[in-house]
């Protein structure tokens, strides 16, 4: 599991701001001629009678479906499913992890008591328990949401167990010296300083999520997106199965997007070695 | 932040009888008895290993493994050899850690003008200069009124002008507040221009005792002042020709 490493970036001297800023803008739009090409491809071809509707429809068709199911209040249904399973998993499972995570990196009985059992957990692919946990808990919501959590826990236990250890311990007797106690350390010193690694747990943690999701919902589901791919496949709508892995990527973007978001305007201390 | 009247310095700000440390089997401290009157700027001199940085965590309160008994009478805030800010908080909220009550941020403000830094305020830790940054540990200190301060090598991580600026600024504050100081150096010419004692510690004990003389402000060409380093230097192994 990988951990932050902080280095402060070197500042370097500002070059020819315009020139490089433009050679920048062109390299963003360089980069955005391959997919254009490919999804106009994709377009072209399905038109052309190249590829068959029940292998893979056009672009377009899949977004006209994706409109009349939205039309139709269809597609908020599911996805409101889907999003509550992802939430609830998340939450139970990124809760655990951050409880045990703290546990285990702030105190020598936890690290001993609470870490090795996890790093042997650690081994088993957790969408491999699919079988198991049907037996356990049946086919049900409380499968899909297990799948989440046991997805979510692993990436924000070692990210916090990891941020927490990494805190310069001289930071810390610098805070004692300045009369803070246990209670203030961790909130002045622990928490701040295993923030940008509490981040990276939580981005990997939904993206954990998702894929978690994608499996479990494939398993005897009623709602949510998955279950609508696994319908329409039943009756070979390919065009609302190509639809749910759509919807699926950008859930996965939008998430990371909104986190990164988040990251920026929390660890802007980070960003001041760029700002001056 | 007013000086303290004369009449405290006949009372010490701090007593340390006996006190030793081992590291396994390595004696590093072999029982220090340590006193220092208030006011007082005391250097405690010695070789790299010698103990001088494990003595001063030891009063500073941040070793519990250590025996002997010290004694603060007062207050003690600490400048160690890196700033260690936390590099989260910006600079006015480095200064005022651990500070509550009404007028703190007055009082933040006062010692970072203190400092010279009155207008780095808002600044990021990652964005100040070297020397910047120490001032600013000296600011977090000052703000706490201490009756002692605890320095730690304070100004060994910084360029040999910076330093020297740094010790005029040590000099000035103590003129105004009248704190006392530990000075812990390698630096025999910075603990004889600071110090109105310096202690030599070697062999885990304190080895020599000299007292300074040199007036408030010593220049650094005080033929006085030569013949003290040399005797310093002679008794740190440093062949003086």
């Amino acid at each position: 599991m990988s951990t932050v490493v902080e280095t402060p970036a070197p500042v370097v001297p500002a070059g020819p701001a315009p020139a490089r800023s433009r050679a920048g803008a062109a390299r963003r739009w360089r980069r955005v001629v391959s997919p254009v090409v490919l999804v106009l491809g994709w377009e072209a071809a399905a038109r052309a009678g190249l590829l068959s509707p029940e292998k893979l429809p056009a672009p377009s068709a899949v977004l006209a479906t994706g409109w009349r199911l939205a039309r139709d209040g269809i597609l908020a249904v599911h996805l409101v499913d889907s999003l509550t399973r992802a939430a609830l998993g998340l939450l139970i499972g990124g809760g655990l992890a951050l409880v045990l995570g703290a546990a285990a990196g702030l105190l020598r009985l936890g690290d001993d008591l609470v870490d090795p059992p996890v790093q042997m957990a650690r081994m088993l692919p957790h969408l491999g328990l699919v079988p198991l946990l049907i037996i356990w808990v049946g086919i049900g919501e409380s499968l899909k949401v297990t799948l989440v959590a046991l997805g979510a826990f692993f990436p924000i236990y070692f990210n916090t167990y990891a941020g927490i250890r990494d805190i310069d311990e001289r930071l810390v007797e610098a805070a004692r010296t300045c009369g803070l106690g246990p209670a203030a350390r961790l909130r002045h010193v622990v928490l701040p300083g295993a923030l940008p690694a509490l981040f990276l747990g939580l981005r990997l943690a939904i993206g954990a999520a998702w894929l978690s999701l994608v499996v479990g919902e494939q398993v005897n589901a009623q709602t949510g997106v998955g279950f609508l791919m696994m319908e329409a496949r039943e009756f070979s709508q390919t065009d609302v199965v190509v639809l749910g892995l759509l919807i699926y990527a950008l859930l996965g973007l939008l998430s990371d997007l909104a986190l990164r978001y988040a990251e920026r305007r929390t660890l802007t201390w980070r960003r001041g070695l760029r700002a001056t | 932040m007013a000086a303290r009247t004369a009449g405290d310095l006949t009372r010490p700000v701090l007593t340390a009888r006996a006190v030793a440390r081992t590291f396994g089997s390595t004696v590093v401290l072999a029982g220090v008895d340590l006193t220092i009157a208030a006011g007082e700027t005391v250097a405690l001199l010695g070789g790299s290993g010698s103990g001088k940085s494990t003595l001063l965590r030891i009063l500073a309160g941040l070793d519990g493994e250590a025996t002997g008994e010290h004694v603060l009478h007062g207050t003690a805030a600490v400048v160690f050899q890196e700033h260690r800010l936390l590099p989260w908080k910006r600079v006015t909220d480095n200064v005022a850690l651990g500070l509550t009550g009404a007028g703190v941020a007055a009082r933040v403000d006062r010692a970072l003008a203190e400092v010279g830094l009155a207008d780095r305020g808002r600044a990021w830790p990652a964005e100040l200069s070297g020397g910047q940054a120490q001032r600013v540990a000296v600011a977090r200190a000052l703000v706490r009124e201490p009756d002692l301060l605890l320095l730690d090598e304070p100004f060994g991580a910084l360029d040999a002008l910076t330093r020297l600026r740094m010790q005029g600024l040590l000099r000035r504050l103590r003129a105004e507040h009248g704190f006392a100081a530990l000075l812990v150096t390698h630096d025999v010419e910075e603990a004889l221009l600071l110090a109105d004692r310096v202690l030599l510690l070697d062999g885990g004990v304190i080895a020599e005792e000299v007292p300074v003389h040199l007036g408030p402000a010593p220049r650094p060409d005080d033929p006085a002042l030569g013949a003290l380093r040399r005797r310093l230097l002679d008794r740190l192994g440093v062949p003086t020709t």
